[in-house]
């Protein structure tokens, strides 16, 4: 904003000199008007769910045998309760502010340790194999949970197509960084883009998977659309959202969330009642819906699964 | 009699809050987590009227308004009254009355310990409001007493500081008003030993009637 400058300041405009020296009283007005600016804003702040859009039924969904049968959180839960700070900082805001989030055109950039770098458009990705329905624990590490009908395919058929080099130890991916589309990467809370990273066998696994939709639908944009990833054995924020790089490396690859609080947040992240958050105890967990806690299960209640990704290794040390 | 009516109107206006909770929870209006909805707002007026109160003393000096000291205790009271909601919320809805997990948070977690003296040290100043323990107390070791606020106060705003994950622009609000108004109590302090004058450092309570003013003997 440009402020302009009156050339001369009438009379009445210089603060008499009683005013001026009383200091304590600048001090007062501003703490009131600040106080005044809080309490404002937490009373106006009603927080009403953003009308969800319809969007598009996937045709030829298969049933898979690593869904659970547990009930399916509702809908309206899981696409207006976000952590997606790429749009707000509040669970409640990103329905609102990625309602006109545009995930077309779009290419996912294939780089580092492949066969051949190349850019793949998100239409055609989708078509390397028919979609399942993946219905998941979904456990983040704020202590909340939810159970989403995730809608994919297994990310290892993304990586069998692309061709690793046998060198490739680790999979990066990185999420789109656009300030002028996602409003909350012009706030430096994380670290921008958010990247994410896997150990090769942890993406190869069947778990693990590339999501596009959920519910029987194309991906909500405050869910990640058009493309993200789903590991559901891990917390929540180890599933990047709308990525629009996977970078194939020998190094293990730092993630935002470790970046932003090493002590807090490590590389891994596997959900683990037995190693708590330095500020909460992981041990139970609030399903979303439900008025009692439930005790956390050790990988997210995927240990039959994954737990021989990790024997021999300190859980405590590599969290 | 205006005071009164303005008194009702505070009493209302501090529990709005509480109703649009209650509304909202009865609606179902409460989105996903409404446990966690709830927590926050607890906690987020807490600190609100903590700063409300602390603001009164200088607004009044400001703007000579000698009135406004009539509504500190009422004012401060809400603020107990929702840190207890806030606590409740805590003790129940989050611990289920564990108390083993509640002592190993008190223990471990930081921002619990801060948080719980934050609440701690409010109790004795809700149990001292009344005209009668301001008698008892004496006016000076009263005020002395009540001093506490400052203190939790500051608690309540690192608990709320040490609790976020990345955006603390929330808890920076709070701290930086919090910093203004202690900014005030010391600019008055130092200017006071600096030039001794007549008037106390902090406005004695003057929420009570003529008679026991007069009995308590507390300077205007």
């Amino acid at each position: 904003m440009l402020i302009k400058k009156s050339s001369d300041i009438p009379s009445s405009e210089i603060t008499p000199r009683r005013l001026y020296l009383n200091r304590r009283n600048f001090l007062t007005a501003a703490a009131a008007a600040g106080a005044a600016a809080i309490a404002g804003s937490r009373l106006l702040n009603f927080a009403a769910p953003a009308p969800v859009r319809a969007n598009a039924q996937i045709p030829g969904i298969q049933k898979s045998k690593f869904s659970t049968s547990e009930p399916i959180t509702p809908f309206k839960d899981v696409s207006n309760y976000n952590n997606y700070y790429e749009f707000s900082t509040d669970k409640y805001e990103p329905a609102a502010l990625a309602k006109d989030f545009k995930t077309r055109p779009w290419t996912l950039e294939i780089t580092g340790l492949v066969k051949k770098k190349q850019k793949l458009d998100v239409d055609s990705i989708l078509k390397f194999a028919p979609p399942e329905e993946r219905i998941y624990r979904h456990r983040c590490v704020e202590g909340w949970s939810i159970v989403v009908p995730w809608i994919g395919f297994p990310l290892s058929v993304l990586i069998n197509k692309v061709d690793p080099l046998p060198k490739a130890r680790f999979v990066e991916f990185v999420s789109l960084y656009d300030p002028s589309r996602m409003p909350g990467q012009r706030v430096s809370v994380l670290q921008w883009p958010y990247v994410e990273g896997l150990r090769m066998d942890e993406a190869m696994h069947p778990l693990t998977l590339l999501c596009f939709g959920m519910y029987g639908e194309v991906l909500p944009n405050q869910d990640g659309a058009p493309l993200r990833v789903v590991v559901p054995w891990k917390y929540g924020f180890k599933s990047a959202k709308t990525i629009v790089k996977v970078n194939f490396t020998d190094k293990q690859p730092l993630n935002s969330w470790n970046v932003a609080a090493p002590n807090e947040y490590g590389f891994y992240s596997n959900v683990n009642p037995n190693v708590d958050h330095p500020r909460w105890s992981q041990a139970t967990e609030r399903r979303l819906g439900e008025f009692h806690k439930r005790p956390t299960l050790m990988f997210n209640g995927y240990a039959d699964q994954v737990a021989s990704l990790y024997s021999g290794m300190d859980l405590k040390k590599y969290f | 009699m205006t005071i009164r009516w303005a008194k009702i109107f505070v009493f209302f206006a501090c529990l709005a809050p509480l109703a649009r909770l209650a509304w909202k929870g009865f609606h179902g209006l409460l989105g996903a987590n409404p446990i966690e909805v709830i927590t926050h707002s607890t906690g987020d007026w807490t600190l609100i009227l903590l700063l409300v109160t602390l603001s009164i003393t200088p607004l009044r000096k400001l703007t000579g308004q000698l009135w406004l000291i009539r509504f500190r205790r009422m004012v401060g009271l809400f603020a107990f009254f929702y840190a207890s909601l806030h606590f409740t919320t805590y003790i129940w809805l989050d611990k289920f009355f564990d108390v083993h997990a509640m002592l190993k948070d008190i223990a471990e977690r930081r921002f619990i310990t801060v948080g719980l003296t934050a609440f701690v040290l409010l109790i004795p100043l809700a149990a001292t409001s009344t005209a009668g323990w301001i008698r008892r107390l004496g006016g000076r070791r009263w005020n002395l007493l009540h001093q506490l606020i400052y203190v939790s106060a500051i608690c309540g705003v690192i608990h709320y500081w040490w609790l976020v994950k990345a955006d603390i622009r929330k808890p920076l609000q709070y701290a930086a008003v919090l910093a203004l108004l202690l900014a005030y109590r010391v600019f008055v302090w130092t200017a006071k030993s600096m030039k001794p004058s007549s008037h106390l450092p902090i406005a004695p309570q003057l929420q009570y009637t003529s008679r026991s003013r007069a009995e308590t003997n507390l300077p205007e």
